[in-house]
């Protein structure tokens, strides 16, 4: 039985979201414009090919290699394809660098542009109505209440996604790491460290 | 357009609500919806451009109290309205009940500076103000930075205007500009002062000092 068929013999009632959902893609089934296994095969990639562990690599990478760090900020979008990342909504990607003295935080007012090809879908909360309309407004508060309380020293870059650009954020490397491999810092840098809502 | 979708430095929504380990999709219907969405796009019945529009042309109750998905489920129909390819009744009669769509299109003049392509007007360091324009169309211009002050950090390129590109279905081309606002520019002498937001914008929405 195909998925398909599961979605309607859902034993919860179906919620009227999902029934307009359903009446959509029947309909376009019937008019010949979707073709079976299409949806699947892309939805398959974002769920298990595309996500931060892709970016991760990048930061990891960057850490330990000076050059391409380097050419990461240079032309973040031809440095990230060298590891093999790139497509939908990773056409131009600039990576922006934290340093002691500056915190980078990206955040899409507008709607929700996010770099897919190195930290897959969205989370909920970046696409919300009040991290959105906060967090050019006040980076520094809403940081402190999302858990990450910065130095008044402390630059805040707020890197509003508003064109064909997408962002991602290099961290900075933590101290008492010198000994990892690359595979082993990769395993330290989490999705909001590169949205930049955290730190490493 | 001044739409509800132009959330940058609106009050009152209240914390961030952070679901720890989020999965990809929530429900089935989301991964659905988000895999029709790649479907018509594929079939170029709708672009980047329309299908934000789409959005943004919800009605501002629902689109405030509807998921990401339900978003993209509502433009999407939309859409697909609009070109002809389903109606509204059919889909109806099919869901067993009303499927909401967006406000029309209100296309209006599109206010384009004497672009050329052959060179950008502005160039790194350039000081620039936002035009303190109102299309009621589309426009990836955030209101919050109309009227302002700020300096050119990156000269991107030549990209099609949205503005153009979701009404038109044609293509103007124009450099593109990463802009730097000191919050105090944006927000006054209450806000940070060693904060900046840093936002894309198109050379039309831009003009000397």
């Amino acid at each position: 039985m195909s998925e398909h068929d599961d979605d309607h013999h859902h034993p919860a009632p179906l919620s009227p979201v999902e029934v307009r959902a359903l009446a959509l893609e029947d309909l376009l089934k019937e008019k010949g414009l979707i073709q079976e296994g299409f949806i699947d095969a892309v939805v398959r990639a974002y769920e298990k090919d595309i996500g931060p562990m892709n970016g991760a690599r990048v930061v990891a990478r960057a850490w330990v290699d000076p050059a391409y760090k380097a050419r990461l900020l240079a032309n973040g979008t031809a440095a990230i394809a060298e590891l093999g990342f790139g497509g939908p909504e990773g056409e131009h990607l600039v990576v922006a660098e934290d340093t002691a003295s500056v915190h980078n935080v990206v955040v899409c007012t507008l709607c929700s542009c996010y770099p897919w090809p190195v930290l897959g879908l969205p989370p909920n909360w970046y696409k919300s109505a009040p991290y959105r309309a906060r967090m050019v407004g006040e980076p520094r508060v809403l940081l402190r209440e999302m858990g990450l309380d910065l130095p008044e020293s402390v630059e805040i870059r707020v890197w509003d996604s508003s064109a064909e650009i997408r962002y991602m954020v290099l961290p900075e490397r933590p101290a008492g790491t010198e000994g990892k491999s690359e595979a082993e810092l990769a395993a330290l840098v989490t999705r909001d460290a590169m949205i930049g809502t955290a730190r490493v | 357009m001044n739409g509800v979708h132009d959330l940058g430095g609106m009050d009152g929504f209240g914390p961030v609500d952070v679901e720890a380990n989020e999965p990809v999709f929530h429900e089935p219907w989301e991964r659905r919806v988000f895999g029709l969405v790649s479907a018509v796009s594929a079939q170029r019945l709708s672009n980047t451009h329309t299908f934000r529009h789409a959005i943004e042309r919800m009605d501002p109750a629902h689109y405030l109290t509807s998921s990401y998905y339900e978003h993209w489920l509502t433009a999407l129909t939309t859409l697909l309205v609009e070109k002809g390819v389903a109606t509204r009744s059919e889909l109806e009669a099919r869901a067993g009940g009303r499927v909401p769509v967006s406000q029309p299109v209100r296309p209006g003049p599109v206010v384009l500076s004497a672009v050329s392509a052959a060179a950008p007007r502005f160039t790194l360091g350039s000081t620039v103000v936002v035009r303190n324009a109102h299309p009621l169309g589309h426009t990836r211009c955030p209101r919050y930075v109309r009227g302002k002050r700020g300096i050119v950090t990156r000269v991107d390129g030549l990209f099609p205007l949205p503005d153009v590109a979701a009404h038109a279905g044609d293509r103007c081309d124009q450099y593109a500009y990463n802009v730097r606002f000191a919050a105090q520019e944006l927000w006054g002498n209450t806000a940070d002062s060693d904060a900046a937001v840093y936002v894309d914008l198109w050379e039309s929405y831009l003009e000397a000092p």
